[in-house]
């Protein structure tokens, strides 16, 4: 089937395009790049004065299962993806059965396989059950499809066990990405320690508690000759480790998480728990390092950490309610409203930072509409608002940061493999 | 003033005119309790519930005998945490609550924000008895009436909160309520009970007992609770008193008529002496008598508040 996409601005940093180009879709694939392109096509999608952009790379999601269908699925996750123009997702293994084993990553496979909208690639645990104690068979999960591996959600406090990793890791060619968080700093800590975890009486986590693990982990990193990506950076003595060791040639990457960079402490105040994540909402100057980070490259990617949670496990005290928010469905939009509205960033660095970036990072041929790519494609009207509203998020969860907030730029369609799979409602 | 707030859950969100006008409303219910029928009938057909998550005997009781002499009917439901994880959450027991039709529920919480919570998902009236370390409004409203009784004004006065500040809703509620009103206020502790940023509240940090009472009108004594991990790093209550307790002593160097207040109970020869509680300065057993006046006030003007509420929708 062939689909013609016409008169769009086509942002691809992949192959330096920026530009009103119509695109041709055959089968799976993209077959032309061109102006006025006369091919017939079974579809014809008119683009004018919408952006045409690859499908979205997001290298941090939590699709809860198996173990937890009850705040997600892989299926009700990945049709949150389409909505939010992500075409490609590395799952997160905290899940229960953790992804620490072969035979669960063919578990997770089959599932994937049976029930996915968008490509799901597969993060294995560092260790097993994720407890920090014992490597995981890294060249097995390796060989299983793992591409990435990480003990994500907890960071691995035994040096000897991570340099262990890391070392196999090199010789496996697989990425290791580090949750950096340091227990015994950052406590039963629910909000940025600060004045406004003081003002709240709430328990406040220490940004020492992630930036000396950054630290840490990127020494560990260096001293192995393995690549490593950090996590959802939040902080600005982070963003400085990492453009040091980056300067000094250290092979580091890092993301950033919307919420990180849209929103500030000052949003917990009132106790909404959809404001609680970890690392937490930091202060005002924590995010503009952030931004400025993303500007100047030191923070190569945005990813979601999409993390659905169920009403029941939010709509409690703030102590007692779960650390995470959900982002898929918002991501391309808050970037948009809060990174290229506010000149923050163009829309081919934002291209690279959700789409080009992490599929690098990822080692994964994607994020680009070259002739030959993967018709993996995201068409958006980048002037339309919308209100975010609880009852239309797709995902099974509804925790999201960005409830009743207006956003700039609505997905329209999102392609995966030549494929709609989302359309937005007229 | 026009009273509007149908809930009271703390003193950061009331403006200066809001917190007089609780202070002037609770001076005209202080009568009420040396009358001899002490009962007025103000709340008459109103239902206050305390729900109590953590035990309490003080604020319980001074609330109950609040609401009575508004001649409300009370009901105490006091509940330990423990069960609440298994059993039903805050927001169906507050519903279930509103479902009585009840008209206040006084909340005390272990968790900070819980009154907050509770207050969003109900229509009628939520008074903040205590939650974690955020706030303990009355507490302070109390507090303050009792200094403002004594002293006859709050504006310049220089007021000393002594003791466990990190963990303190008492002093959180007092530096919002006191700064507010025009008093200059010193938290004295520890540096491992100062937590970050308590500056930007307004209040000043000193580290010397001495010091932080020298040019005090009156000093705010909160209890020491040792059995905190925190405080396991912290010499224990000998130490504690030897460095921080207010002593007959300490007192000689301080101003002449220094207020000594105490929120209760007292741990006498930790946070302070027996002779310094019991003595000519201290005023602990006249806010506990204040107590009930400023809470006969705030169910007052939450329930009327939400009368006129109701009336105009």
């Amino acid at each position: 089937m062939q689909i013609l996409i016409k008169g769009g601005r086509v942002v691809d940093p992949a192959n330096n395009i920026d530009g009103i180009f119509d695109i041709l879709v055959e089968n799976s694939k993209i077959a032309k790049v061109a102006k006025n392109i006369k091919d017939e096509a079974k579809l014809v999608i008119d683009a004018a004065d919408k952006i045409v952009l690859p499908g979205l790379v997001d290298m941090h999601v939590h699709l809860r299962e198996p173990g937890r269908e009850d705040k997600e699925t892989v299926e009700s996750g990945t049709m949150a993806a389409a909505r939010g123009g992500v075409t490609t997702l590395l799952a997160m293994p905290n899940t229960f059965p953790a992804i620490d084993s072969a035979e669960n990553v063919s578990l997770l496979k089959e599932i994937i396989k049976n029930s996915a909208k968008v490509n799901v690639l597969i993060c294995g645990a560092i260790s097993r059950q994720r407890l920090g104690k014992e490597l995981t068979d890294i060249a097995g999960l390796r060989s299983a499809g793992v591409v990435v591996i990480s003990d994500d959600g907890s960071s691995v406090d035994d040096q000897a066990l991570l340099l262990e990793a890391l070392k196999k890791a090199n010789q496996e060619d697989v990425l290791v990405s580090s949750h950096c968080e340091d227990k015994s700093l950052s406590g039963n800590g629910v909000v940025n320690r600060g004045f406004n975890a003081t003002r709240l009486g709430l328990r406040g986590i220490s940004k020492e508690s992630e930036y000396l693990r950054v630290e840490r982990d990127i020494e560990l990193a260096e001293k192995s000759g393995t690549r490593m990506h950090i996590a959802h950076v939040s902080c600005s003595e982070s963003v400085e480790i990492i453009a040091k060791a980056k300067k000094k040639g250290v092979k580091v990457t890092s993301e950033a998480a919307p919420h990180h960079f849209a929103l500030n402490e000052e949003a917990v105040l009132g106790y909404d728990t959809n404001m609680k994540m970890n690392p937490p909402l930091r202060s005002k100057q924590d995010v503009e390092a952030i931004k400025k980070g993303l500007k100047s490259g030191v923070i190569d990617a945005i990813a979601s950490d999409h993390a659905p949670h169920t009403e029941n496990e939010k709509d409690i005290e703030f102590d007692r309610a779960e650390f995470g928010v959900i982002g898929l469905e918002t991501e391309l939009s808050v970037a948009i409203t809060e990174l290229v509205e506010k000149d923050v960033l163009d829309w081919k660095k934002l291209v690279e930072k959700m789409s080009y970036n992490p599929a690098k990072i990822l080692g994964i041929a994607k994020g680009a509409l070259g002739v030959g790519s993967d018709a993996d494609i995201v068409i958006i009207d980048p002037s339309k608002e919308w209100l975010v509203k609880k009852e239309d998020f797709l995902s099974k969860s509804k925790n999201s940061a960005f409830i009743g907030k207006k956003l700039k730029g609505v997905v329209e369609y999102t392609f995966c493999s030549g494929k709609i799979i989302y359309k937005a409602k007229e | 003033m026009n009273w509007n707030k149908k809930d009271l859950l703390g003193l950061e969100e009331l403006s200066k005119e809001e917190l007089e006008h609780i202070l002037a409303t609770a001076e005209s219910f202080k009568e009420v309790s040396t009358r001899e029928i002490k009962k007025v009938p103000a709340l008459r057909g109103k239902t206050v519930v305390n729900l109590f998550y953590e035990p309490s005997t003080r604020t319980r009781v001074s609330f109950e005998v609040a609401a009575k002499r508004l001649s409300a009917d009370v009901i105490n439901i006091a509940t330990e945490t423990s069960s609440v994880k298994k059993g039903e959450t805050l927001i169906d027991t507050g519903r279930n609550i509103q479902a009585l039709k009840a008209d206040i529920i006084v909340m005390r919480h272990n968790y900070s924000g819980a009154a907050v919570m509770l207050a969003r998902h109900v229509d009628i009236s939520v008074v903040n008895a205590g939650d974690g370390w955020h706030e303990h409004p009355t507490q302070a409203l109390l507090d303050i009436f009792t200094l403002k009784e004594k002293l006859g004004r709050i504006e310049g006065l220089q007021v000393a909160i002594v003791g466990d500040i990190a963990h303190s809703r008492v002093a959180r509620s007092n530096i919002w309520g006191l700064t507010k009103l025009g008093a200059e206020v010193t938290v004295c502790a520890p540096k491992i009970l100062i937590p970050p940023g308590i500056e930007e509240m307004g209040a000043k940090v000193s580290l010397n007992i001495n010091e932080a009472l020298k040019n005090a009108d009156a000093v705010n004594v909160l209890r020491m609770q040792f059995e905190r991990d925190e405080l396991n790093a912290f010499p224990k209550q000998l130490e504690y008193f030897k460095e921080f307790g207010i002593t007959k002593e300490r007192l000689k160097e301080a101003k002449k008529g220094i207020v000594v207040m105490h929120p209760g109970p007292i741990n006498r020869g930790v946070e302070m002496s027996s002779e310094v509680a019991d003595g000519a300065n201290s005023v602990i057993l006249e806010q506990v008598t204040n107590g009930i006046a400023v809470r006969m006030a705030v169910l007052f003007l939450v329930a009327q508040a939400r009368d006129i509420n109701a009336n105009t929708h």
